[in-house]
């Protein structure tokens, strides 16, 4: 990352404000940040491509990396949906409107929409709150339908209160250029999609590899568990892309927080391969 | 060894003359290894890490404005002694860069600056701060037990990574000579090289931080080893059994750059600042969720070697490690790196 900063200093995060929050979850523990940055000339140079991530800072707590949720051509602000786990979450989660904090990025690759995905099918899975960066991926996609066959988007959270971008996703429904599968873990009072884990529904849908890739984004445990089912359909693992989380401190590769065997996970990914992934320590 | 093709000046001086003629140059800060007074041989102190990564070192500051905390890239110094005629004075973070000359270093140690550069080239911060280090190496007439350089690809008498390169023909006599351009110009600044002898010379001079390594039989021999082989080798078990994860080694090795990012905030002002951390400790890779990709153990220390012996040169084709041995020399339960080494070479 060449960032054209005020001393040109890597660690700087641009100056931004909290422009709106979003409740994402029942429970309470992920919230949507509508972030715009304080200068419009930061604005104006910011590029993102789906996939990536940033730094968001808390001045007086730290850093935390999150993926952004918006896509490239939304240019009204960045979307961050922030999962209350660590110090800096929860801080972030007690700030209100008009809160000021740094975002430092973009970082990271993302989906090479613009390379090996172009032309293909497209197959999203994710569970959980990981339909983050999905949800950006998802947008560029939509935003440049004629560049892609299928479109095939399998969701699942444990409860219908726990899924994201619940009225997108009603609006997406509606379209006939996306096959959509929603699903919950278990039967719930008022839902009537899909019931059942995310690999299941994988392996009821049975998307075809054929000239197809598949992004994954989930709990390890899902993952572990969805593919099987990929395999079983003939899917290779160069056509399996998978988003990594790791523990990030300086977002330019250099830190070591972050690194899986010789990869830096923020710097080289955090988009990779599933074929690339065998042939590294699995330390993520 | 000796890679350098630039044109040499030898000259014949004091170590008390260098010393003077030092001093006396106004903008310049310098600081004196030990072994440059005694010529004790070995590493001695490791005063080049805390040049290249001091610590703690401030990243940018905070400030309160408002009800919010805000980053900002300097810290307003109020009016004070410092600056009398301000009213107030900013401080920045690029401020703090001077040109320092680091005198009698080893070549193990000169040789880290250059790996060092490998790795964090990407980090304003460090460039700039590296960019304005000047180093007198001094060559070393013999080495202890537990040196190794010349098995990782360096030498007693490398000079990479240095500016200007030193002799101790003991009795208080040096002999040295320019081995960059950064070290012509001071060699000129100091008064050692006359006006005339510089102009022949710089035409030949390579910028020494950029030099290439040479070849390293051990090198060659690491990168052909298939990575995961050398990852799910039996050995790692035997040497976890041992290691106390204490990271000694990793604070001692001048090699050794993870750090780690926190914010200190009393009231209205703070700063964010980064300080050395280590692959040994559990808490280097925890996730929030409380997963931890190198939760045990035997990830730990593995990865240590691992990342000087291997996957360093799978990404920037060198060994990271210069063979100065401290680790060895302060392991609390005598884990001795050249063993680990044999180890590894062993694998196939």
């Amino acid at each position: 990352m060449k960032k054209d900063n005020i001393l040109d200093n890597n660690y700087l995060p641009f100056a931004a404000r909290i422009e709106d929050i979003v409740i994402e979850s029942e429970d309470g523990s992920l919230k949507t940040f509508k972030i715009v940055f304080e200068d419009e000339a930061d604005w104006e140079k910011w590029r993102h491509e789906p996939g990536q991530f940033a730094m968001l800072s808390v001045a007086g707590k730290g850093e935390a990396p999150i993926g952004i949720a918006s896509s490239p051509y939304e240019r009204d602000g960045l979307l961050f949906t922030v999962n209350r786990a660590g110090v800096v979450t929860t801080a972030l989660h007690e700030m209100a409107v008009g809160a000021r904090l740094g975002v430092r990025g973009p970082l990271g690759n993302g989906f090479p929409v613009d390379g090996d995905l172009k032309g293909k099918n497209i197959v999203i899975i994710a569970g959980g709150f990981a339909f983050t960066t999905l949800r950006a991926t998802l947008l560029y996609l939509l935003e440049n339908r004629g560049d892609f066959g299928d479109i095939t988007v399998i969701y699942g959270a444990r409860t219908p209160g726990m899924l994201l971008y619940r009225n997108e996703f009603l609006d997406w429904e509606k379209r006939d250029d996306i096959n959509l599968y929603v699903t919950i873990d278990r039967e719930a009072e008022g839902w009537h999609g899909l019931v059942g884990f995310v690999p299941q529904i994988v392996s009821q849908v049975n998307p075809s590899p054929e000239g197809a890739r598949a992004l994954i984004c989930g709990p390890p445990i899902m993952i572990k568990f969805t593919m099987p089912p990929l395999e079983k359909a003939g899917w290779q693992d160069n056509q399996v892309y998978l988003s990594l989380e790791n523990r990030m401190k300086c977002g330019i590769g250099i830190c070591g927080h972050c690194s899986s065997g010789p990869i830096y996970v923020c710097k080289d990914g955090p988009v990779f391969t599933r074929a690339f992934l065998n042939t590294i320590p699995q330390e993520y | 060894m000796n890679s350098m093709d630039t044109p040499k000046k030898l000259i014949q001086l004091s170590k008390e003359d260098l010393l003077s003629a030092i001093n006396g140059l106004k903008d310049v800060s310098y600081t004196v290894s030990p072994n440059f007074n005694d010529n004790a041989p070995g590493p001695g102190d490791n005063i080049i890490k805390r040049f290249m990564f001091p610590q703690p070192e401030p990243l940018l500051f905070l400030e309160r404005e408002g009800k919010d905390m805000v980053h900002r890239p300097y810290c307003v110094i109020s009016k004070s002694s410092l600056n009398p005629d301000d009213d107030t004075s900013h401080h920045t973070i690029s401020d703090t860069v001077a040109e320092t000359i680091i005198l009698g270093i080893r070549p193990c140690d000169a040789r880290s600056l250059w790996l060092n550069r490998l790795a964090c080239e990407e980090d304003n911060l460090f460039s700039r701060r590296v960019d304005g280090l000047i180093i007198f190496g001094l060559l070393c007439n013999k080495g202890l037990s537990t040196c190794f350089c010349e098995d990782v690809g360096g030498g007693h008498q490398d000079v990479r990574g240095m500016d200007v390169a030193m002799i101790d023909d003991g009795d208080g006599e040096l002999r040295l000579w320019a081995v960059s351009k950064k070290g012509l110009y001071i060699l000129n600044r100091l008064g050692i090289y006359e006006d005339d002898i510089i102009d022949g010379l710089m035409e030949g001079a390579t910028d020494n931080s950029h030099e290439k390594v040479g070849d390293c039989s051990l090198l060659d021999e690491l990168m052909s080893k298939d990575m995961l082989t050398l990852y799910n080798a039996p050995f790692w078990q035997d040497i976890k059994d041992s290691c106390l994860n204490c990271g000694a080694c990793t604070f001692l090795c001048p090699t050794c750059y993870c750090f780690d990012i926190q914010d200190e905030a009393y009231g209205k002002v703070g700063r964010r600042i980064r300080y050395w951390d280590s692959c040994m400790f559990p808490l280097f890779t925890l996730h929030a969720s409380g997963h931890n990709p190198r939760g045990e153990k035997i990830y730990r220390v593995r990865n240590r070697f691992m990342h000087k012996f291997k996957y360093f040169i799978e990404r920037f084709s060198h060994i990271s490690c210069v063979g100065c041995g401290r680790c060895i020399i302060h392991c609390p339960v005598n884990i001795d790196v050249r063993e680990v080494i044999g180890l590894m070479r062993a694998v196939s």
